[in-house]
């Protein structure tokens, strides 16, 4: 598959979120703040990009020489854990500002769906190794520009006038509908 | 009589308020995306009980001789190998099942239900409890799954069917809507949005009357 494609339809077509429904969670809750919300994604991208490549490389160099390709849902879910505590780390020692920006934010990674999703769409799609970074920079790009601008919607939500059940998370939901239909009309472009 | 009137509001609460998908958004990736059909619905909500009582139950077992720093690995290790179990039984038994759920039978592992109760109740309390509780949240996400997916079902196809999860095959069908008036957007993407808002809305509006 041409390498252009894969990038646009893995970050706009196929949309992590809109289309795959994985990642709600962070999508759900740091989307309230445009600031948090561009942190988040960077943070994503990082984990994503350097997750999906490890567990590439663990699957081909370790799980099938072995023949232990049943055991990949517990080697990755373990490396993607690592990896997160890892970053955490490394940047806890070497960027103190960007740690305190980011906060919480970044042990919850491990719970993001999203990340053993793409870790595991590699290996099921067959992807050799061009592909699969392109695939692991477009699906949390589209992660980020999603998480954006649901967030700057939702900053203009707050001050208006919204039915009382209807308040929090349903009006976000209505909003994602709304912006699920807009990207739907994006599947012509590929 | 009084006594099972109460026993029902108690179980209609715990239904309502304390439902991990409308009260507490957790697991909501795999509720939009499962919810299509009725037998996606029931197939999933069955492996996430099963997953949840076990992973239960067995963090219960090892919670007094799991080190504090570690216990995330510890359980999220124990999560990942009953997923593995559920989904290879599913794929040998179910193979219809197995194609149509696809990649989240395996994404269960990070379903937020599971390692939350396993951190907030299976790893306090005893093996009894926890295996109720199990068993308590993993009926109330079948039942959150069962609402969505009917209602997207029956708007965006019109019919109510099932089918036998083991072998595939059509096993009852009813056509209750006629083919014109169904909404094919209630079965895509949107549809999940849509229905999801709504069922969280109506449940806000009865826990609110309820706090009044």
């Amino acid at each position: 598959m041409n390498l252009f494609t894969l990038f646009l339809s893995a970050m706009l077509i196929n949309n992590i979120i809109l289309s795959k429904f994985l990642g709600m969670c962070p999508f759900m809750g740091v989307s309230t703040r445009t600031s948090n919300a561009f942190g988040m994604g960077i943070a994503v991208i990082f984990v994503i990009f350097g997750a999906s490549l490890l567990s590439y490389a663990l699957y081909y160099l370790v799980l099938v020489p072995l023949e232990l390709e049943y055991m990949e849902l517990i080697t990755f879910i373990l490396l993607i854990a690592a990896f997160v505590q890892l970053t955490d780390m490394i940047i806890k020692k070497h960027s103190p500002t960007l740690y305190k920006q980011l906060g919480i934010y970044l042990p919850l990674i491990t719970t993001n769906c999203a990340v053993l999703y793409v870790a595991m769409d590699n290996i099921t799609q067959k992807y050799n190794l061009i592909e699969t970074i392109v695939n692991s920079i477009a699906v949390p790009a589209g992660f980020m520009l999603m998480l954006v601008i649901f967030a700057t919607i939702r900053e203009r939500l707050q001050g208006n006038d919204v039915p009382k059940a209807f308040a929090g998370n349903p009006i976000a939901f209505i909003i994602a509908a709304i912006m699920a239909i807009a990207f739907t009309s994006l599947s012509g472009l590929v | 009589m009084s006594e099972n009137k109460e026993k029902k509001s108690v179980f209609m609460s715990k239904l309502l308020k304390e439902n991990p998908v409308f009260g507490l958004y957790l697991g909501i990736c795999s509720t939009l995306a499962i919810s299509t059909s009725i037998n996606n619905a029931i197939g999933m909500g069955v492996c996430v009980t099963i997953v949840l009582v076990l992973s239960n139950i067995l963090v219960s077992c090892v919670r007094n001789i799991t080190p504090e720093d570690i216990h995330i690995p510890v359980y999220i290790v124990i999560i990942a190998s009953l997923v593995t179990v559920v989904s290879m039984v599913v794929h040998a038994f179910a193979p219809t099942l197995f194609s149509s759920l696809g990649a989240f039978l395996d994404l269960i592992v990070v379903n937020c239900i599971i390692l939350g109760r396993a951190e907030a109740f299976a790893s306090m309390n005893p093996i009894g409890p926890s295996a109720k509780d199990g068993l308590n949240m993993g009926l109330s996400y079948t039942v959150s799954l069962l609402a969505i997916s009917l209602i997207r079902q029956l708007l965006g196809t019109g019919m109510i069917t099932w089918d036998n999860p083991f072998t595939g095959a059509n096993v009852f069908s009813l056509r209750i809507i006629p083919e014109t008036f169904t909404l094919p957007l209630m079965t895509s993407q949107v549809g999940a949005f849509l229905t999801f808002a709504c069922l969280a809305a109506a449940v806000a509006a009865i826990n609110n009357k309820e706090a009044k």
